[in-house]
């Protein structure tokens, strides 16, 4: 990369500067309003508690409300912010060969994982998840650091790859270690 | 052996009263002498039924588990059945067994007896059986039986390495040391507290340090602290390592055994060999030793388990001999940690460590500084003394972090190390790799760095290759495993890439 950038980039790629591309997929459109019930629900909680404390015992009243809105105000930045931003940084892609994902920002994540190594392939449906008709795909494979997830997908999507997966992994032999 | 339903050795009663006892013994007697204050006649009365009725409990518990056990090795599954109120199954599928470790503690030992632990290394908790007690030949018999379907072509090429008490000069090296030093010191004062004599103890070690001053006080103290601890480190390490052996058994089983009174014997079967770590721990790094630990699959991975106690396959030695068990283990001519030439990581990395030393100290003064300058000024003397020694410290271990740091590839195998406390050189089979894992925090992405991490089914899971040059590591990762990364690389020119930034800045950083 040494020399002048300008050239290079117009130029053949240098074997070794490789990067990972983002996977082709992104989650479904509705994942964002799943996403923002789920903060909704998990800010307004420890709001409720707080008012309806503060609502019983008067003398601690102020100690109980400055938290209280406190988290409301955190909570309303990240429900309007997070699932968004959420949205534009997951994504998914699985290949003839291997299931790809990526997730995070601030520390974001890239997972590969063969076709050929993958034990076992679930989806998961939490009441929410099926109240926006999505769903959640997980993939385990024969390592202890725990399965790729592909959160979000409609569920048409998910029960699709989960099939198509589970008979891909079916035909290949030995136990995947 | 096969098929009939058989009971656990009937000894596991007489094991189970001699060691309620002990228990009945240690209870026992401060209760005693504390008791005696009021009478002697009084503290017998109380303490003597209660330990009669202790060991009869155990004893009679021990009975009952004896009586309900059965067990059964068939030509599909080994069963084992047991509960006295609750029953319960647990059957093993005989293909899937990988691993057959016999214990025996001392106790056991007079008894003639052993513990049997079956595994298929499923990291559910239905993965292991354990049978306490068996007689010692029928615990040799299961071993033997259990790994012996494994394919016999392969012949057995004995003695891999062999105890040498000179090996002994590394176990005071490592932490374990001060840990028990300090550790006998509390004892010391627990059981003062017994007799109620702590103020004695404390007097008497003044009288006799008073005429040192208080630094040659506190350097005479911990001069006893750790010669006691290296005593104990040692006894421990005769306890665990005597009599140690390595071989190769027929069928390509690693077979390990070792231990003075508790001896064990542990089995790692070849074909779930994914590579081998060479760890060096600090102290026993500068005295040129290292440790070789089995990266296989099927290893009991639960925390009741002790986990490095099951992986290592030779206790630290002279690296050279290190490097040679390791070779003859892998079956290869020189050990991949040894052959490869490590490629070291990119400047920044230092950096990062740097500022991670930095932080580290600060954040240990902070506490000290606040309430120095709230409180009293002797704090802030503190607070810098400690500084001006834990910071050189500090920036030396960070800088030997990053010199620790590389990754390389010989033959079949993917080589990283990293660490400087505990450092870790990993050789692992690229065929043993099921997937990559590429993580790159805000501030990696700045500097220009990931960590990738090579996922498998074998050992911690997954082993990293830390704060590398982002296009370097993923062309290694790419290099280790043809073909599963490379769907996914992006030349750089094309659509934007997810990680443009992070060329446009290591360019940057590059020219810099």
């Amino acid at each position: 990369m040494a020399g002048e950038p300008v050239a290079t980039s117009a130029a053949p790629v240098q074997p070794g500067a490789v990067l990972l591309r983002p996977p082709t997929n992104p989650v479904d459109r509705r994942a964002v309003g799943w996403w923002t019930v789920n903060l909704l629900i998990g800010f307004a909680v420890p709001v409720v508690v707080l008012v309806v404390l503060g609502l019983l015992i008067t003398p601690a009243r102020f100690w109980l409300f400055t938290p209280a809105v406190v988290i409301a105000f955190a909570g309303l930045a990240a429900v309007l912010a997070l699932p968004r931003w959420w949205f534009r940084v997951h994504r998914w892609e699985v290949t003839d060969t291997a299931v790809y994902t990526r997730t995070g920002r601030f520390w974001q994540e890239w997972r590969v994982a063969p076709l050929s190594r993958i034990q076992t392939v679930d989806t998961r449906r939490g009441p929410l998840e099926q109240r926006f008709g999505l769903a959640t795909v997980v993939v385990t494979t024969a390592s202890a650091k725990g399965a790729v997830t592909m959160p979000g997908l409609a569920r048409d999507v998910a029960e699709e790859i989960a099939e198509r997966l589970t008979v891909t992994t079916q035909a290949i032999p030995g136990d995947a270690t | 052996m096969n098929g009939d339903w058989r009971r656990l050795d009937k000894r596991a009663v007489p094991v189970a009263a001699v060691t309620m006892v002990g228990v009945a013994f240690l209870a026992g007697v401060p209760s005693a002498i504390g008791l005696s204050g009021i009478s002697v006649g009084v503290a017998l009365a109380w303490v003597l039924p209660g330990a009669v009725v202790v060991i009869a409990a155990g004893a009679g518990a021990a009975w009952l588990d004896w009586r309900f056990t059965r067990y059964q090795v068939g030509a599909e599954r080994v069963e084992v059945r047991s509960g006295v109120l609750i029953r319960n199954r647990r059957s093993l599928q005989r293909d899937r067994i990988r691993t057959v470790d016999v214990t025996a503690d001392p106790l056991q030992r007079v008894f003639g007896v052993v513990t049997v632990r079956i595994g298929t290394g499923e990291h559910s908790k239905g993965g292991t059986v354990q049978l306490r007690p068996v007689a010692r030949a029928t615990g040799d018999e299961l071993r033997r039986v259990l790994l012996a379907r494994v394919s016999t072509s392969v012949p057995a090429d004995g003695r891999l390495a062999t105890f040498d008490l000179g090996w002994i000069r590394y176990a005071p090296l490592s932490f374990l040391a001060p840990a028990l030093g300090a550790a006998a010191v509390g004892g010391l004062f627990n059981v003062a507290d017994w007799f109620g004599r702590v103020e004695g103890l404390v007097g008497w070690a003044i009288d006799l340090l008073a005429g040192l001053g208080l630094i040659g006080a506190i350097a005479v103290l911990v001069a006893v602290t750790l010669l006691i601890g290296t005593i104990g480190a040692l006894g421990f390490w005769i306890e665990m390592w005597w009599a140690y052996r390595l071989d190769r058994e027929a069928g390509g089983t690693l077979r390990v055994r070792r231990g003075l009174f508790t001896t064990r014997s542990i089995s790692v079967e070849e074909e779930r060999l994914r590579g081998v770590d060479v760890v060096e721990a600090l102290g026993t790094r500068l005295a040129g030793a290292a440790r070789v630990d089995a990266v296989a699959t099927g290893l009991p991975t639960t925390v009741e388990d002790n986990k490095a106690d099951q992986r290592t396959l030779l206790p630290a030695v002279p690296r050279a001999l290190a490097d040679r068990v390791a070779a003859d283990v892998l079956r290869e001519e020189v050990s991949p940690t040894a052959a490869v030439v490590l490629s070291p990581h990119p400047i920044a990395a230092r950096g990062r460590r740097v500022r991670w030393a930095l932080a580290t100290v600060l954040a240990g003064e902070l506490p000290l500084i606040v309430l120095g300058v709230l409180l009293t000024e002797v704090l802030l003397h503190v607070a810098w003394i400690t500084a001006a020694l834990a910071l050189p410290i500090a920036l030396v271990l960070a800088v030997d972090a990053y010199r620790s740091l590389g990754h390389g590839r010989v033959g079949g195998y993917l080589v990283t190390r990293s660490g400087t406390i505990r450092r870790s050189t990993v050789a692992l089979q690229r065929r043993g790799i099921i997937g990559w894992t590429v993580r790159q925090s805000a501030f990696q992405r700045r500097a220009g760095l990931a960590t990738v991490w090579a996922t498998t089914a074998a050992g911690a899971g997954a082993y990293a290759i830390r704060d590398v040059g982002a296009e370097t590591g993923l062309a290694a990762a790419d290099a280790a495993v043809p073909g599963l990364l490379t769907p996914f690389l992006a030349p750089l020119p094309d659509s934007r890439p997810v990680t443009d930034e992070t060329v446009a800045e290591s360019t940057a950083a590059g020219e810099a």
